[in-house]
């Protein structure tokens, strides 16, 4: 490590984040991200990675996209923020276009800065349009961290901050369990049942044949609306443009951000239909948000959305992660025991490892051997692998090179000196 | 959407958004490429045939397409080309193996194909249609994935054949997108394909100034030069014969091919006799005045006059000011001069003909290969005789790669009456300013690796001990898993009570530890 970049961790933990900077040190991944470009990330010692975490999708279109780059300087030209009291144009534009291309029946986009104030934007539209208080989510969720997100997830992330929901209005029910969603919905005071559609920072658990849309149906029976949570499963990542489409089903309201501007410039988006979005005609300054949909945001995100429908990118996706599952599944064939299963739909893949903490080592080999790819914080034996929706062949090829090494040296780790045994 | 807003959004035109045009087709032409790599020859050859099944259906209607489209050529004619390039073209190569390895049996050597990769194809407007079904049944046929750019005069209908081949490719199991075509053609663009590194190599057939970028892209080119086909007739021609071939090529298609004759060279004691054969032929032989009319109509200060470009003998008279019957098939122009001086000894793609009588067979050669260093050099020439020496002394002295004997040039130089390998872009190598000087075909689409053993260790003989080249065939379909019918993950049943109480006390476990890593 050059001096240069022990200064730098040394700052960091002064003036950052003390414990997060020192636990990537501990775990091996002593990674300062400083240039970046389509898929691949450079450390400030130089170090090439290519990247298949993509802050979960935020990166889906490459870093620093060249065409988003384009746009967000002719943006800037013109625009800035925006003010959040007015009708503005792009706000309005992206709007448009974001009800064109969403499922059916979503209206009204109503915007926030990041991912967290979108899900808030959700969850304060439901308890307005059903005037339920309760929110269902899933064990494990993982929505954000703000003040009602946070609340439907794990307790890991609330209890810190003694910000765990104590009136019981947050319910969690076991994913891919639809006895226990209907116990949980029958009641009819629930607002919403907010779903990632595969959940990411569980480790891509793929719901079950059938379980979207009949959590769907149970939505239907008891009077609850549905919130699609397509943050990590939008644009494209499962060969659809929206994943939950994908599975069958029309939510009441879709949250989106991440790769929406692609790493751009920040906004994230809550699009709802007219039930789910009545405030917005009785009173429209019921909420407001500086920074929310930031106009300069919404010129990128145009792009994003035009890119993103591009005819060749389907085929792209569908390359990609075939060629991709072929190499894995091969890799998989080597190391049976240790590498135990892949969860896949489209770029969207986690890989299953013969150890409660099996993704940790795999990451840290795989760190050492040129890939970023993060374990999943909920369940950290699967390996969240998120390739980008323009992979090229060649890089594809190489990172499957790099995967079967990695996994290879994690597999000895772990598995000690017990031999292999090939399939 | 607000105009303002569009307009903003629209940075279509900037070099970001052209060369990321460009990327993603050439990107997903790799996939393509690469998934075709693993396909054995059965299979290739299947998806090959069956797409030129498809395309020998749509020729006749393609053919009046293009016609309508483009204003020139003749539909009948249009029709036959691309029957020629459809199912001939696949069955002229079913016999050459541009898949398997072979061996060399003088060397011992292995060699194994390779496929080029990605093609960016240029197509022209005046073989519009012959020229895809020629360009994208070569690339099946080695294995390669195609992106087709059409000429702006042809767009239309190049798209839509292009869109045929390619869905019939993939119904026949080729793999997605092997066929591409740009749609909204512009030069920058056009430029961004040339020169990206993920273009393989250009197959360039077009004008000059085109073939001349491809070359100046920094990528592998085999581009052709313009034509200029001299044709000689001697007097131990049979001059009848000869006659009837010079005037069916020049009339097919209104000599839009570029292997078309333009002047006709002959001595000048059969001047005459070989004059009436012409007009018996259906030939107009233009007088002075009618000659001086036709020169200043067909070429002005830029060049030949592009409205004249494949229309028919009787029309061209007429725009340039004098009447022929209306079933004349060809103008022929009497010409005195060859080269500087004399535009008509340029390159005339419509039924128009220099005649020029020399004294002797000398000075005859010695104009023929004046005309092909005024224009067309590395291209085609023909010549009618039966005689051995004058054809070869012909042959030896003017600077082209191909020479048609007793036959129509038109067709002849192609491949179609002759036994040339069949097609529809010609190299013209050194002389012509071009890396081949052959017809161009599927194997020059490949290069062969070549595995050589040490001189004093050969291989042993024969076949290499069985070994074989993998071909893994189509990729498998990766599951999306939870989606009915494309799910591979077997339902997993719930866990029972007693696992799943285990699984949350090591998850209650690693939690803690987490916390306490995290804590520190």
């Amino acid at each position: 490590m050059s001096q240069a970049k022990q200064d730098f961790l040394e700052a960091s933990k002064t003036f950052w984040n003390p414990n997060k900077t020192q636990f990537w040190q501990d775990a091996g991944v002593d990674l300062v991200i400083d240039r970046r470009e389509g898929y691949c990330l450079y450390d400030m010692d130089g170090k090439r990675l290519i990247d298949v975490h993509l802050n979960g999708g935020t990166y889906n279109l490459g870093h620093r996209n060249a065409e988003l780059i384009e746009v967000l300087n002719a943006g800037a030209r013109r625009f800035d923020m925006g003010n959040h009291h007015f009708p503005a144009l792009a706000r309005t534009a992206l709007a448009e276009s974001l009800a064109e291309c969403t499922p059916e029946g979503l209206q009204y986009t109503i915007y926030g800065a990041g991912g967290a104030e979108a899900v808030e934007l959700a969850i304060k539209s439901a308890r307005n349009a059903m005037q339920k208080r309760k929110i269902v989510s899933i064990v494990k969720a993982y929505h954000g961290h703000s003040g009602l997100s946070v609340k439907t997830g794990d307790e890991r992330f609330s209890k810190t901050f003694l910000s765990e929901d104590t009136l019981d209005e947050f319910i969690q029910v076991p994913f891919n369990d639809l006895t226990a969603m209907e116990d949980a919905l029958k009641g009819r005071d629930v607002a919403a049942v907010i779903m990632e559609t595969i959940p990411a920072t569980y480790g891509f658990p793929m719901p079950h044949e059938g379980y979207l849309p009949s959590v769907k149906a149970l939505c239907e029976k008891y009077d609850v609306l549905y919130i699609a949570d397509e943050v990590q499963t939008g644009f494209m990542r499962t060969g659809e443009m929206w994943g939950i489409t994908k599975y069958g089903v029309t939510p009441d309201i879709m949250v989106i951000g991440k790769g929406v501007t692609g790493g751009m410039y920040p906004i994230s988006c809550c699009v709802v239909n007219e039930r789910a979005g009545q405030w917005l005609k009785k009173d429209g300054f019921a909420h407001m948000s500086t920074a929310g949909g930031a106009e300069l945001g919404c010129i990128v995100a145009l792009k994003v959305l035009e890119i993103t429908q591009r005819p060749e990118v389907v085929s792209m996706v569908s390359y990609i992660s075939d060629f991709i599952r072929a190499g894995l599944d091969e890799i998989q064939q080597q190391y049976p025991q240790f590498f135990t299963g892949i969860r896949q739909n489209g770029v969207i893949m986690g890989l299953e490892f013969n150890d409660p903490e099996g993704a940790k080592p795999v990451m840290k080999h795989l760190y050492a051997n040129g890939v970023w790819a993060i374990f999943s914080t909920l369940d950290p034996s699967v390996l969240q692998f998120k390739p980008g929706i323009l992979m090229t062949q060649e890089l594809s090829e190489d990172l499957l090179r790099r995967v079967e090494i990695s996994i290879g040296r994690a597999a000895e780790e772990i598995m000690g000196g017990k031999r292999q045994q090939v399939a | 959407m607000d105009p303002a807003i569009q307009n903003l959004v629209d940075i279509s035109q900037t070099p970001a958004a052209l060369n990321a045009k460009a990327d993603v087709v050439l990107e997903r032409a790799r996939w393509a490429s690469q998934v075709f790599q693993r396909y054995d020859r059965e299979k290739t050859l299947a998806i090959a045939m069956a797409t030129a099944e498809a395309a020998q259906a749509k020729a006749g209607e393609y053919g009046e397409w293009a016609v309508r489209e483009t204003g020139f050529g003749v539909a009948e004619h249009k029709t036959l080309k691309n029957q020629l390039s459809s199912v001939p073209l696949v069955e002229h190569y079913s016999d050459t193996d541009f898949v398997n390895p072979r061996i060399d049996e003088a060397t011992g050597n292995l060699e194994i194909p390779k496929p080029a990769g990605v093609i960016f194809a240029l197509v022209p407007s005046t073989n519009p249609i012959a020229t895809v079904y020629f360009k994208v049944l070569s690339a099946l046929m080695t294995r390669n994935a195609i992106v087709i750019s059409p000429h702006p005069a042809a767009r239309e209908v190049s798209i839509d054949a292009v869109r045929t081949l390619a869905a019939a490719a993939e119904a026949a199991g080729g793999p997605e997108a092997t066929i591409q075509v740009i749609e909204e053609i512009s030069l920058p663009l056009i430029d961004e394909f040339m020169k990206s590194a993920k273009t393989d190599v250009i197959l360039a057939t077009g004008g000059t100034p085109m073939v001349r970028a491809a070359y100046s892209s920094s990528n592998p080119a085999i581009g052709v030069g313009p034509g200029n086909a001299p044709v000689l007739v001697d007097e131990s021609a049979d001059l009848r014969s000869a006659a009837a071939h010079i005037v069916d090529s020049k009339c097919f298609d209104n000599s839009v091919l570029c292997t078309n004759e333009s002047v006709l060279i002959t001595l000048a004691d059969i001047a005459k006799p070989l004059l009436r054969e012409l007009t018996g032929a259906g030939a107009h032989i233009c007088s002075q005045e009618e000659t001086a009319r036709l020169r200043s109509y067909l070429f002005h200060d830029r060049g030949f006059n592009v409205e004249a470009l494949g229309r028919d003998a009787s029309w061209i008279a007429e725009q340039a000011g004098f009447k022929v019957a209306r079933k004349t098939r060809i103008l022929v122009a009497p010409i005195d001069l060859i080269g500087v001086g004399e535009e008509l000894s340029r390159e005339k793609l419509c039924p128009v003909l220099g005649f020029y009588a020399a004294r002797n067979m000398k000075q005859a050669i010695t104009q023929a290969r004046a005309l092909l260093r005024f224009a067309g050099a590395g291209h085609s020439a023909a010549i009618h005789s039966n005689d051995d020496q004058t054809i070869m002394d012909f042959a030896a002295s003017v600077e082209v790669y191909r020479i048609v004997v007793n036959a129509p040039c038109s067709q002849g130089a192609a491949g179609f009456s002759t036994n040339l390998p069949p097609t529809f872009t010609i190299g013209t190598g050194f002389f012509g300013r071009s890396s081949v000087g052959e017809n161009i075909g599927p194997h020059h689409l490949i290069n062969w690796t070549r595995v050589a053993w040490h001189k004093d260790q050969p291989r042993p003989a024969g076949a290499l001990g069985g070994a074989q080249l993998k071909h893994a065939g189509p990729l498998p379909k990766a599951p999306a898993d939870g989606v009915p019918g494309q799910s591979r993950q077997s339902f997993v049943p719930a866990p029972d009570r007693e696992r799943n109480e285990l699984r949350e006390q090591i998850r209650a476990i690693i939690a803690e530890e987490l916390r306490s890593v995290l804590k520190d």
